[in-house]
């Protein structure tokens, strides 16, 4: 009875051996595992230059005496005899073996009266004033050396022809060498580079972390007729969000064209959408206000966001041509003038942004609210035919946007394929959703953004920030700001999915309490998850900020700027000493951290 | 008057956590939710402020129907109805005072709480509370530094600032020693009594209920097996309230 289990097991330990054994030999086969290559005479030669080279960094220089030492020599040795002047005993000299000989032949040079511990090349001046290098000395402490000198292989010439030892001394105080300086330079790039990156990163992966966390996404259901009227309403909003910021530009281009209106601007628009927020969002409600009171409200606010986006616009603006005069007069800190000049830039660039968004997400909160109302009223039949039509408008506009993105990418340019098919399809998901789903149930919303955000967050993640930075660098060219741009799109997938975990661990109590209070979403983000989740979001961050300045040390290697450029540039010369000097700060500056 | 009718409660997994449970609350009333662990009392009270989502039945509340509010009303409704918890719910890496203020988040303006920030008179309030549950010098400590007797008392100060017409409070001296336990009880009774609270309080200990009890309710497997003064649970009430094999202590 137990024989064959035995057996059985025996068997089986002896096919896993062989499994793993042919694994293995396969694994060395394809990573091309090669040790007799690793005793070769010329590449431990080799492997011992680089790796002195490597622990000789190029970072500190002495300027430097030369005395040049000359021995004449023959060769190859010539008929008659010629008598050699004896040297100059006083001063340092070079004797040889022999005065002359032939090409390849081995002789003994001897130096004396050098400088104690100078040290430099041996060369071989030929007549015709070519140098050849024969090797380096060094003296020793008595200003003494020897070695032995192979002589190279040249036309026979009649004449004399010398060798020199040219002896270096260190004169005065050490000082940086230009690599080090262009290396200083660099890693003041990386860091800000790094800082940058983890900055926007943290500052977006919070927002969207809060969508990829599963215990806050479940609780959001929503009824279809309010699901599909968001649907319709984000994209027009961000139409038109895109179109108002437009239109306000130009109008308000006048107040543009004189400084004095864009600081008056700046300075009152402010004001004055404060006040009307103060208004429209009075500082406590105690009842629920009447229709027409609401109706004024949203007009308002309306207007103080029309008001903002005036002075985003002109903030902008006035932030830009600012920088711009400030520069010069700023002197040395200049860079703080193109700071706020590039400011500006940025929130000129992204105001569109921005607006279209805030567009987007005013029209869709509004279309949202007005379908669950729809769906919260009206009769159930009534509701199930404005679902039918408005989840195949939704279906259908939803889809054509995917496939518009689609074609701008693959240029298919064929409006059937494009938009026709997929709008069909969607509008029939749409009814066949609209159908299968109870009139006024709510359905999991929520839960469905998580999956899709989960899913844009791993692939982006997957992406090598080193991938990405190729893309960037193509946008906005070779550059430490490429660079920052692909690490912050990385730093956003890895720390959201990083804090999305935290925000899921958080105590579900608090959340509970904050919500039987009447406080609304965000309310209860601010005041139950916000606290507890800072003391894991800032070690994150920090974790990330370390990673972010190890990878921008490799972004480099692809374009991103920061000190991966020279090193990579170093390497490519086969300057390793200069390479060196680029890989020694990293050691420094994570002790630095760790201090 | 707040008048529960059929409420039937099904969780996801299939348990019938309230069965076709009706009863009614009047304004000043002290009602105590007795039954064993798993019977229901914290889904019933959860149900009321639709913190969990009721399966079948209505919750009358001065004629309104709860069940069918929209989300947006049912915040409204929320900011009257205040809540006490088991495990007191702080947020406990806040301020004190932030964890008080809290309960008026229904009411101010979101925007500006969302930086913190709250009116004068909530303040004030805020001050007022504490101090009436004797807290007000603890109002700018960390809430976890605070002893189990304490961070009930926030709770109910909390509670308190929504200027609630109910209180719904879940086992609230279950994780506190009897004296304590007492202390808290005595802070319910006191707001049921000066302030015309509605108090619906669910408790483990018979002599609690008949002490601060106008009235009990009992549920069994989330029925109701009870519905009357304290006084009337007698022993043949008991055994059907808490089964045969209990035995009644104290
Ligand atoms: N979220 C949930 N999902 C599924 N079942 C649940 C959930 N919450 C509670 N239940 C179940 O519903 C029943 C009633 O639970 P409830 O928490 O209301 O009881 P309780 O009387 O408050 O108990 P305790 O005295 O232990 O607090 C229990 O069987 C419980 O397992
Ligand atoms: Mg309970």
């Amino acid at each position: 009875m137990k024989a064959p289990r035995t057996l059985l097991k025996s068997i089986g330990i002896g096919v896993a051996v062989i499994v793993i054994l042919v694994v293995y030999a396969y694994g060395f086969r394809v990573t091309k595992v090669n040790f007799k290559e690793t005793r070769s005479e010329d590449r431990l030669i080799v492997l011992a230059r680089i790796l002195r080279a490597l622990a000789h960094p190029d970072i500190i220089e002495y300027e430097q005496e030369e005395t040049d030492v000359y021995l004449p020599f023959f060769l190859p040795c010539p008929e008659v005899e010629v008598v050699i002047q004896k040297p100059d005993k006083s001063r340092p000299y070079l004797t040889s073996s022999v005065s002359c000989g032939d090409s390849k032949e081995t002789i003994f040079l001897e130096g004396f009266n050098f400088e104690p511990g100078s040290k430099g090349p041996i060369n071989f001046i030929t007549a015709s004033d070519v140098k050849l290098q024969l090797g380096n000395f060094e003296a020793d402490s008595e200003g003494h050396f020897q070695l032995d000198i192979r002589l190279p292989t040249r036309q026979p010439v009649a004449e004399a022809q010398t060798i020199r030892a040219t002896a270096r001394v260190n004169v005065g105080a050490p000082k940086f060498t230009e690599t080090a300086k262009a290396t200083w330079d660099k890693i003041i790039e990386t860091i800000f580079l790094a800082l940058l990156a983890t900055t926007i990163g943290t500052a977006l992966a919070i927002p969207v972390s809060f969508l990829a966390a599963r215990n806050l996404m479940t609780e959001v259901k929503s009824s279809l007729t309010s699901i599909a009227f968001t649907i319709i309403g984000w994209p027009l909003g961000i139409f038109f969000g895109y179109w108002a910021n437009r239109l306000i530009s130009e109008w308000s281009s006048p107040i543009a064209s004189h400084l004095i209106g864009t600081i008056a601007t700046v300075i009152v628009a402010p004001i004055l959408a404060y006040m009307l927020i103060r208004w429209a969002l009075p500082q406590e409600e105690l009842g629920v206000p009447k229709k027409t009171l609401q109706a004024a409200r949203m007009i308002t606010l309306a207007l103080s966001v029309v008001i903002m986006i005036l002075m985003l616009q002109q903030a902008a603006l006035l932030a830009f041509k600012l920088g711009q005069v400030l520069i010069d007069p700023l002197g040395p800190f200049g860079f703080l003038g193109n700071f706020v000049s590039q400011l500006g830039d940025v929130i000129q660039i992204i105001t569109p942004l921005i607006v279209a968004l805030i567009g987007g997400g005013a029209l869709g909160s509004i279309t949202s609210t007005f379908g669950q109302n729809i769906s919260d009223r009206l009769a159930g039949n009534t509701v199930k035919i404005i679902n039918l039509i408005s989840a195949a408008a939704a279906g259908a506009l939803l889809f054509a946007l995917i496939g518009a993105v689609i074609n701008w990418f693959y240029q298919i340019d064929n409006p059937a394929a494009i938009y026709y098919w997929p709008a069909g399809m969607g509008a029939l998901i749409g009814l066949i959703l609209a159908l299968m789903s109870t009139a006024k149930d709510p359905l999991p919303i929520g839960i469905t953004v998580y999956f899709i955000m989960r899913t844009i967050l791993n692939a982006i993640r997957s992406v090598e920030p080193l991938v990405m930075v190729i893309v960037f660098v193509a946008w906005v060219g070779i550059g430490p700001f490429a660079g920052a741009l692909a690490l912050s799109l990385h730093t956003i997938a890895a720390l959201a999915k990083l804090y999305s975990e935290q925000v899921e661990s958080i105590l579900p109590g608090p959340l509970e309490a904050i919500t039987a209070t009447g406080a609304n979403r965000l309310q209860t983000i601010m005041y139950a998850v916000v606290p507890q989740i800072i003391p894991p979001y800032i070690s994150f961050t920090m974790y990330r900020w370390d990673i972010n300045v190890r990878m921008s040390t490799i972004i480099g290697f692809a374009g991103g700027g920061g000190i991966g450029f020279l090193l990579q540039q170093n390497i490519n010369l086969l300057a390793y000493r200069a390479a060196s000097a680029q890989m020694s700060p990293s050691p420094l500056l994570w002790l630095q951290w760790i201090m | 008057m707040l008048e529960i009718k059929n409420l039937t409660k099904i969780y996801e997994g299939g348990v019938k956590a309230l069965d076709k449970v009706s009863f009614n609350v009047e304004k000043w009333e002290f009602l105590a939710v007795i039954g064993l662990s798993g019977s229901g009392k914290s889904t019933l009270l959860r149900c009321i402020n639709r913190l969990v989502e009721p399966t079948e039945g209505q919750i009358l509340w001065n004629g309104v129907d709860l069940t069918k509010a929209s989300q947006d009303e049912m915040r409204h409704i929320r900011r009257k109805i205040g809540m006490v918890f088991q495990q007191f719910n702080l947020v406990s890496r806040s301020k004190v005072i932030t964890n008080v203020l809290a309960g008026r988040l229904g009411y101010v303006n979101p925007v500006m709480s969302l930086f913190n920030r709250f009116p004068q008179e909530d303040l004030k309030m805020a001050l007022k509370e504490m101090d009436r549950v004797g807290i007000a010098n603890q109002a700018y400590k960390r809430a976890d530094e605070l002893s189990g007797g304490q961070q009930q008392r926030v709770g109910i100060a909390r509670a308190m600032m929504q200027d609630p017409e109910i209180i719904l409070a879940d086992e609230p001296v279950a994780s506190l020693d009897p004296v304590l336990a007492h202390s808290i009880m005595q802070y319910l009774e006191k707001i049921n009594s000066e302030e015309g609270v509605m108090v619906i309080c669910s408790l483990h200990f018979l002599d609690l209920v008949h002490r601060y009890a106008d009235r009990a309710i009992a549920l069994n497997e989330g029925k109701l097996m009870f519905d009357g003064s304290p006084k009337d649970i007698d022993d043949v009430k008991f055994k059907e309230i808490y089964g045969k094999e209990a035995e009644r202590i104290g």
